[in-house]
């Protein structure tokens, strides 16, 4: 372990870059500048310094790693940091695709300097909310998150931003008031809040954990967002500025995913399992309910949401699946869907900077003035639909092969998810990019400027990348889950004693 | 002090110096040709600060006075030191506010000096006579403080409403008292707690002890007992709002906590049950009751309404981790008041006050500081992390909590939810909507007031804040047990 407190200052990090935006005076074209490039050195120093700690990351260990630990709240919790297998994927997730965010947002001309800060600000908190070990501290960062999102929704977005603001903030913040209760419950009865130590030992009744579950379920099923409380996210994607809507897909979902692998499973392992069939039905709902909604879409926004509940409605089903395969899925399935709906919102915004609308029937035949856009978006298009060779398609697979070894007839309906997100789409790039070239307005757009390629390029990059060797993302959370499921194997087998006990 | 020592009143020194030093400056501003009142707030200022001084660094760790109707401990410092600046801050809120309305007076701080003795006496009170006299000291300076504009009808019902509800709330209490006192032979507190813990407590009791909640409910606004909080934080000049939502708020809670845990310390389940219901109901109508106003005062008479709600939150809990969370909360509480009642003074367009909601649509455009503060404060309110407001739910709730009060503590939370929604709806005016003219330059010491209280809410999470405060409030806790 390196002697300096790299998770802290790797979060901590863009606050230094607020500090410096602050100093920033007027409003002319040369401050506008320096804010810009300062958001982006700061948010790229951030990723290369997050790449020291995948450098000096052990993925033969499963436990914390750069642990750091201070006192805080007079002893009722501490402010403790570290990251393990699961966590680790997410902050370098975060850390990167930050400044692709700055830089898709060059064109923002309105309200710069709160603009960067905002962004800025959730960048620390959202790095906080995957490095934290203390519940406290998890919840703090979680819930922090909030505000720089819903001013972000509300200041920089479309006409409903109002209204889309406040469903995003009140959904969350109702679904994570019960989850406080529930941490504030494990506090007095195991006398600690340190996340390590109740890894360890988390030793709460079943009767207890039930609740506890429900609670945290509360605060993640909204956050995912599960089916039936998903409605947020498609009004908050559609509103939401570019860049927010990137974050919203590929960071801020994740953290529902993020929450039931570090606590749900680990630390309710009875009730994991007892749940698991509640949890699986919902997940197939989803993926099957939303990617039928999502074909019936007439926004190019919208339709990536639902599109984004029915694949989290994969990552759900694998995480409950409780076995090996079902929770590497669900947890590549996260980082690849970080990636890939995070460029599709990018591919939506590029056209959008040029039209200025969202509606599917206003384009077609983009494919003759933009083939460079029409490739990158295909890519991700298929991605999206989960075709080997990309990202999408391990996540998808490893999630379906473990839900298949854990209850049958969920395999089989979340495969007509697969087929039915190959229909939507497929059919929203057909009508989009190909098709003949009619509208007058379409005629003269421009293709990709450089900045927009490089902020996709990456992206294109690692997706293929990761779908033709997926190996080092999986190696890296490997032993982490392999000791996550074997507190939960050992409540299955429980509760089919417990069955096969009450048959005879 | 040998006098003093005589009539056994060496503890109650601070508060003996501070009704001294307010009858001096009476005499002062009466005797004095030009225009007083600039001098004697500053005077008023420094009286509060010496007083203080004197809360802090005199006596023993707990002392009595007046033949043990009078009890200085750690608790009474700790919400002395709070009461005296919530005061303190007040007066520095209403100087230039005053100067420019033409309604200053010399009165007002000498007014605020006393209200702030009666206050002092409420927290030491020992004693159920005792406590109706601060009661009362501090309830009569209220009442007229509330009406110091005297040509202003508004005021004037405000102070006039305030009035008559108080003598009412006043004589529950007594009522209330005297059955206390007939059915277990005391005033005292230490010999209720002694006859409590020695014989059964019969309905007698449990009759004086309702009445007693209900008066002193009414003076923290809890509901059922709130029903006067919105018209006179509407009626009353800005700067006396926002005197009486600190530090008599304080005072009062300090007194219903020590005279729950002290004398019916034995019976915590007969008061408990009342506190959960008058705690639910607080936060509950001042979450729903909010949504709908459209004043920025009344609007924050319901927020105060919710908080006392929480507040009692902690105190429902019956235990001495509840009490940490009481006084964590109204530390909390008082600064994020003052700062917010200071953001609302500098709602002021072409020289006059303005006091609709909708007035501050677009402050962030033209005052970026004051816009940042004032939805900070918002956030901190609607107990979001990692502002301060957040710690202060944080500590209450941790204590019902662990006192198994689910219910309570869920239905709390869910009201939090409802109540974020009206902070929100003022963060989305400042921040969303399209601005509406900018407001007059703001006032050195209301600028200073509210930026102070913005970075505490803000930094508050720090170590170096957070934990010598909490230490202090279970260094207050621990000496009512």
């Amino acid at each position: 372990m390196s002697g300096w407190p790299i998770l802290s200052v790797v979060t901590f990090l863009p606050l230094l870059g607020v500090l410096f935006i602050l100093f920033v005076r007027g409003e002319d074209a040369t401050a506008l500048r320096n804010i810009r490039w300062a958001a982006l050195w700061t948010t790229i120093v951030t990723f290369l310094l997050s790449l020291l700690i995948w450098a000096g990351f052990d993925s033969n260990a499963a436990g914390f790693q750069f642990v750091e630990q201070q006192a805080w709240l007079g002893g009722a919790a501490s402010y403790k940091m570290g990251v393990d297998g699961i966590s680790m994927p997410f902050v370098i997730l975060t850390t990167f695709l930050m400044p692709i965010c700055i830089l898709a947002s060059w064109h923002v001309t309105k309200r710069v300097k709160e603009y960067m800060i905002a962004f800025l600000v959730l960048e620390t908190l959202m790095i906080g909310v995957f490095c934290a070990l203390d519940i406290v501290l998890f919840y703090l960062f979680f819930e922090a998150g909030l505000i720089p999102m819903f001013l972000i929704i509300g200041i920089w977005g479309g006409p409903r931003r109002v209204y889309a603001s406040f469903k995003f903030f009140l959904y969350t913040l109702l679904g994570s008031v019960l989850m406080l209760l529930a941490i504030i419950y494990m506090y007095w009865a195991s006398g600690t809040t340190d996340i390590a130590a109740l890894l360890a030992n988390p030793g709460f009744t079943p009767e207890a954990q039930k609740w506890l579950w429900l609670a945290f379920f509360a605060s993640f099923a909204v956050k995912m967002p599960m089916w039936p409380v998903h409605t947020w996210l498609p009004d908050a994607h559609v509103e939401a500025p570019t860049a927010g809507s990137v974050i919203l897909a590929a960071i801020l979902l994740k953290m529902g995913g993020y929450g039931f692998l570090r606590f749900s499973l680990p630390m309710f392992p009875d009730a994991s399992v007892y749940f698991q069939d509640f949890v699986f039905v919902l997940s197939v709902i989803a993926i099957v309910y939303t990617s039928l909604v999502a074909l019936m879409q007439e926004d190019m926004k919208k339709l990536i949401a639902y599109s984004s509940v029915a694949h989290m409605g994969f990552v759900t089903m694998g995480i409950f699946s409780l076995n090996r395969q079902g929770i590497d899925g669900a947890m590549f399935q996260m980082i690849s869907h970080g990636l890939v709906s995070g460029a599709l919102f990018l591919c939506v915004g590029v056209v959008y900077d040029r039209m200025h609308t969202r509606e599917i029937k206003a384009y077609g035949g983009l494919v003759k003035t933009m083939p460079l856009y029409a490739f990158t978006f295909m890519v991700f298009t298929m991605a999206n639909v989960g075709l080997p060779g990309t990202s999408g398609f391990v996540g998808e697979f490893l999630a379906l092969m473990g839900a298949f070894k854990a209850n049958t007839w969920v395999a089989f309906f979340a495969t007509l998810g697969v087929i039915l997100s190959a229909a939507y789409a497929l059919w929203l790039y057909r009508r989009v990019v190909f098709g003949d070239l009619t509208k007058p307005a379409l005629l003269h757009l421009p293709d990709m400027t450089p900045r927009e390629l490089a902020t996709l390029a990456p992206l294109i990059v690692l997706t293929i990348f990761f779908g033709a060797y997926p190996a080092p993302i999986l190696d890296i959370f490997g032993p982490t889950v392999e000791t996550l499921i074997k507190p939960l194997n050992e409540a299955a087998a429980a509760a089919q004693a417990l069955a096969s006990a009450s048959l005879h | 002090m040998w006098l003093l020592e005589q009539a056994d009143a060496a503890a109650a020194l601070p508060e003996v110096v501070l009704a001294i030093l307010a009858m001096a400056l009476l005499m002062f501003g009466v005797f004095r040709k030009s225009d007083p009142s600039g001098v004697v707030n500053l005077l008023a200022v420094i009286s509060l600060a010496l007083a203080a001084a004197l809360v802090v660094w005199t006596g023993e760790p707990r002392a009595e006075a007046f033949k043990g109707a009078f009890v200085v401990d750690t608790f009474a410092r700790v919400m002395k030191v709070l009461a005296l600046f919530g005061s303190a801050v007040a007066i520095v809120l209403s100087d230039s506010f005053m100067k420019r309305d033409g309604s200053q007076r010399f009165e007002y701080p000498v007014l605020i000096l006393l209200a702030t003795v009666g206050m002092m006496m409420m927290i030491s009170a020992n004693n159920l006579i005792a406590l109706y006299m601060g009661l009362e000291l501090q309830s009569l300076s209220l009442y007229v403080l509330a009406a110091i504009n005297r040509d202003s009808a508004r005021a004037s019902e405000a102070g006039l409403k305030y009035f008559v509800l108080g003598a009412l709330s006043s004589g529950m209490l007594l009522y209330g008292a005297s059955l206390i006192y007939g059915f277990t032979g005391s005033t005292s507190f230490a010999h209720i707690a002694e006859h409590l813990q020695a014989h059964e407590a019969g309905l007698g009791v449990i009759f004086g002890l309702v009445f007693v909640i209900a008066g002193l409910a009414f003076k923290i606004s809890a509901v059922p007992f709130h029903m006067w909080t919105p018209d006179v934080y509407e009626g009353a000049p800005t700067p006396v709002t926002a005197f009486f939502a600190a530090a008599p708020k304080v005072a009062a809670v300090a007194l219903i906590t020590r005279t729950m845990v002290e004398p019916f310390g034995a019976i915590v389940p007969d008061w408990q049950q009342i506190i959960v219901f008058v705690s639910i109901a607080s936060m509950a109508l001042g979450a729903f009751a909010a949504i709908g106003q459209s004043n920025i005062k009344r609007l924050l008479a319901y927020s105060s309404i919710g908080n006392m709600g929480y507040a009692l939150v902690g105190l429902a809990a019956g235990t001495e981790q509840g009490v940490t969370g009481v006084v964590v909360y109204m530390i909390i509480y008082m600064i994020m008041t003052l700062g917010t009642f200071a953001c609302v003074l500098a709602m002021r367009r072409n020289g006059h006050m303005v006091e609709e909601i909708s007035d501050l649509a677009g402050l962030a455009r033209h005052n970026k500081c004051l816009a940042f503060v004032f939805a900070m404060l918002m956030f901190s309110l609607a107990g979001i992390p990692p502002l301060a407001g957040f710690f202060a739910k944080y500590f209450v709730f941790l204590a019902a909590v662990n006192a198994g009060l689910y219910t309570l503590a869920v239905i709390g939370v869910v009201t939090s939810v409802v109540g974020a929604y009206y902070y929100l709806r003022i963060v989305k005016i400042i921040y969303f909507d399209e601005p509406k003219g900018s407001f007059d330059a703001m006032d050195g010491e209301v600028k200073l007031v509210a930026y102070a209280s913005g970075a505490f809410t803000l930094l508050f999470v720090l170590p170096w804040i957070a934990s010598p405060i909490i230490a202090v409030a279970a260094a207050a806790a621990k000496s009512l047990y």
